[in-house]
This record gives C-alpha cells, structure tokens and sequence, in this order.
C-alpha cells in the first residue's frame, strides 16, 4: 500500500505541475496548484514529517489558493464571471 | 489561418479533448453556447494585433530571429534541466547515515534535545528553542508584508474618489441583506470546530505536531470563512484594524522580550529562572508555549489581514 502510494504520488506531483503551466486558464491553474499542494503533503506524511503536512495542508492547499483566486478577482481575470 | 480555427479543427485527439477538458472549453460550450458574435469580434482584434505586431517585427529586421529565439529558448531548458537532473543523481540517498547533514548538530539535537528544550516534540524544540531567532525573522518577515500590503492597498480618503467611494456603500447595502444559506449554514457547524482544532494545534505544538504556524494559519482560515459567510460588517464587530494593530504588534514584542531574556541569561551563563516541567505535560517545555501562542496569533491574524485587504481594501 505505501509503496504504491509513493509510486503513484510523485507520478500525479509531475501531472499537476505540468498541467499548472499547460492549462490556459488562470483559475484552473490555480485550483490544480491547491491539488498539487495537497499531494505534497501526503507525501510529506510518507517521509515522516507530519508538521510539515500540516502546514503544506494549510498554507498550500488552504489559504494561497484563497488569495490567489482574490488577487484574480481584484484584476478582473476570473473568466466566466461578470467581472470579466 | 487563425490560431483558434486550427485548434478546433484537431480538436479530435484524446490529448487535445482532455487539454480541453482540463481548460474547462467542453463544460463552457454546454453553458454559453450562444457567443459567436464577441468571439468573431475577438478573433478579428486578434489576427489584426498580430499582423501589426509581425510587420512590425519585420520593419524592425527582427523576423529573422523568431526561429533563433525559440531554438535559443529550447537549448537553455534542455540544458537547465539536464543540470538539475545531474545534480538530483549525484545528491546522496534519502536517510542514509553517511549524509553529510549527519553531523554532531543533529546528534546534539537528537540526544539532548527533551532535556535542554523540555518538548517532546522535536522540531518544535529546534525551531522555538535553539532557533528561535530564525522564527522570530520569519514573524517579522509576514508582518512586514503585511504592512506592504496595507501600504498598497488599503482603502482611505487619499486614494478613493466619489465614484469608488458610491460602489462601495452599495457592496455594503447588498451584503447587508444576501446571505448565502448554504454557506453560513456550514460554516457555522465549520467554524467552531476549525476554531478549536487551531487553537489545540497551537497550544499542543510542542508535545505533538504543528505548532505555531500551521495552528495559526488554521486560525485564520476560520476567521477567513467566517468573513466570506457573515460578511466584512459583522466582523467588524470584533475585529477592526485596531485590533489587528494591538494584537499582531503585542504578540511580537512578548515574542521578542522572551527570547531576549532567555538570550540574555544564556550568554552571560546565568540561571534561567524558567522552569522546564515535565516532559509531556501540557504546561512544560519553558518558553516554547509562550512563543508558539504568540507565532499563532501573529499568523492568524495575517492571514485574515491579507484577506480582508484583498477584498475590501479595508480591515
């Protein structure tokens, strides 16, 4: 199981960060980086390090996203919206 | 021939259907599938930019050089990459013993470290105790951007005209009265539990994992949800700006003070007067709690200050 785990998990880690840069749009981009920073902490979790999976946990998948989809809002950037 | 077309046309290979999926095109098309107009218009402003751009280019002689670029651009990333690649293979083996990180740092961290820090967990014994100046920089550093931020781009009577000034009062007249039902159902069952998890994150740092910056940040998370759900009014029944000055600032100076004292006595080989407890109580390790509820509430509440200031403009 865990190997499987830490097979599959940097495998998805690439996905995510290439897709970070391959999506067009700045939204997507931003809900796969919240992805991506919530498989860094599982993995974070397999090499033993559980304060560092919380934090990733929160600040990563938590509250940089928030901002980060915020800062899209403040400069109009958010596509399908009437901000637009 | 347009880019756009070009696109449409391959568009039947799996990559460029999930590329497309990825992008959210298939799931866009199925909602707004009436917009031929705008995008014509859009696509006739695209072709003519890039026109003016591409003879623009060849006014300048530069034309030739697109394809040198690129090539340029290939290289430079084939060769960034196959430097990193070389070093990750020369790096030595996660965990083994001859690592030259294995040092008598760690030795000295790892044998004496419940006894010279009183935490049982480590690494808020290393981080609060041994290191502790390295923390202090790090709060610093997060208040100082918050500072920053409030520099560029808090809301007051220099940088607002009429105009601004009338869109907000409406915001505010419509989140008087909208209230999502969904969300402030949930998040009054969410916000006390995450609330009470952070706080037990904090206080709990140095006997298990987390600790001041991760407890912190799930802190204002919660005070994050409670802002988006209840709105920027009734928050502001408990948290102003005056606030956030009082407490961020406050819990940096006792954060300094303490270290200083426990610096000061260390130096001059002096006794120090705290006492260390038992290992695994909640009241032990020293000063490591006082600095982990201060760390917290620095973090906290730059958290929702980076938030409320995103927003709104304002605390």
């Amino acid at each position: 199981m865990r190997l499987v785990l830490e097979l599959i998990l940097p495998i998805l880690l690439i996905v995510c960060a290439l897709a970070v840069t391959f999506s067009k749009r700045l939204l997507v981009s931003v809900v796969i980086y919240t992805s991506f920073s919530l498989i860094m902490s599982v993995i974070w979790v397999l090499l033993e390090s559980p304060d560092l999976a919380i934090t990733e946990a929160a600040v990563g998948a938590g509250v940089s996203g928030l901002l980060l989809i915020y800062t899209l809002k403040k400069i109009h950037a958010l596509k399908g919206t009437s901000d637009e | 021939m347009s880019k756009m077309a070009r696109i449409r046309k391959e568009k039947k290979t799996p990559w460029q259907k999930f590329c497309a999926w990825v992008n959210g095109d298939a799931a866009e098309q199925m909602l707004l599938p009436a917009q031929p107009p705008k995008e014509s218009k859009k696509k006739a402003a695209k072709a003519k930019r890039e026109k003016t751009t591409s003879n623009h280019r060849k006014d300048m002689g530069l034309g030739q050089f697109d394809h040198i670029y690129r090539i340029c651009a290939v290289l430079i990333g084939i060769a960034i990459v196959s430097v990193l690649m070389a070093v990750v293979l020369k790096l030595p083996l996660f965990g083994s013993p001859d690592n030259p990180s294995v040092n008598e740092v760690v030795e000295r961290y790892v044998e004496k470290g419940l006894e010279e820090t009183g935490a049982v967990n480590m690494v808020a014994g290393m981080i609060l105790d041994y290191r502790a100046f390295d923390t202090f920089g790090e709060s610093s550093v997060l208040f100082l951007a918050v500072t920053c931020v409030t520099m560029l781009l808090m809301r007051d009577r220099n940088n607002t005209d009429k105009k601004e000034d009338m869109l907000t009062a409406q915001e505010h007249v419509i989140e008087g009265y909208e209230e999502d039902i969904i969300l402030t159902k949930i998040s009054r069952l969410i916000i006390p539990c995450a609330l009470v998890y952070g706080i037990y994150v904090v206080l709990n740092g140095h006997l298990s994992p987390g600790g001041g910056f991760s407890g912190g940040t799930i802190m204002g998370s919660a005070l994050i949800l409670f802002a988006v759900s209840y709105g920027m009014i009734r928050m502001s029944r408990f948290f102003t700006y005056a606030t956030f000055r009082k407490v961020t600032s406050s819990a940096l100076m006792v954060y300094a003070a303490s270290k200083a004292y426990s610096f000061f006595t260390g130096a001059n080989h002096l006794e120090s007067h705290i006492p260390l407890g038992t290992p695994g109580a909640i009241l032990s390790s020293g000063l490591i709690l006082v600095l982990d509820i201060c760390v917290g509430i620095v973090v906290a509440c730059t958290m929702y200050g980076f938030y409320a200031l995103f927003t709104k403009g304002e605390l």
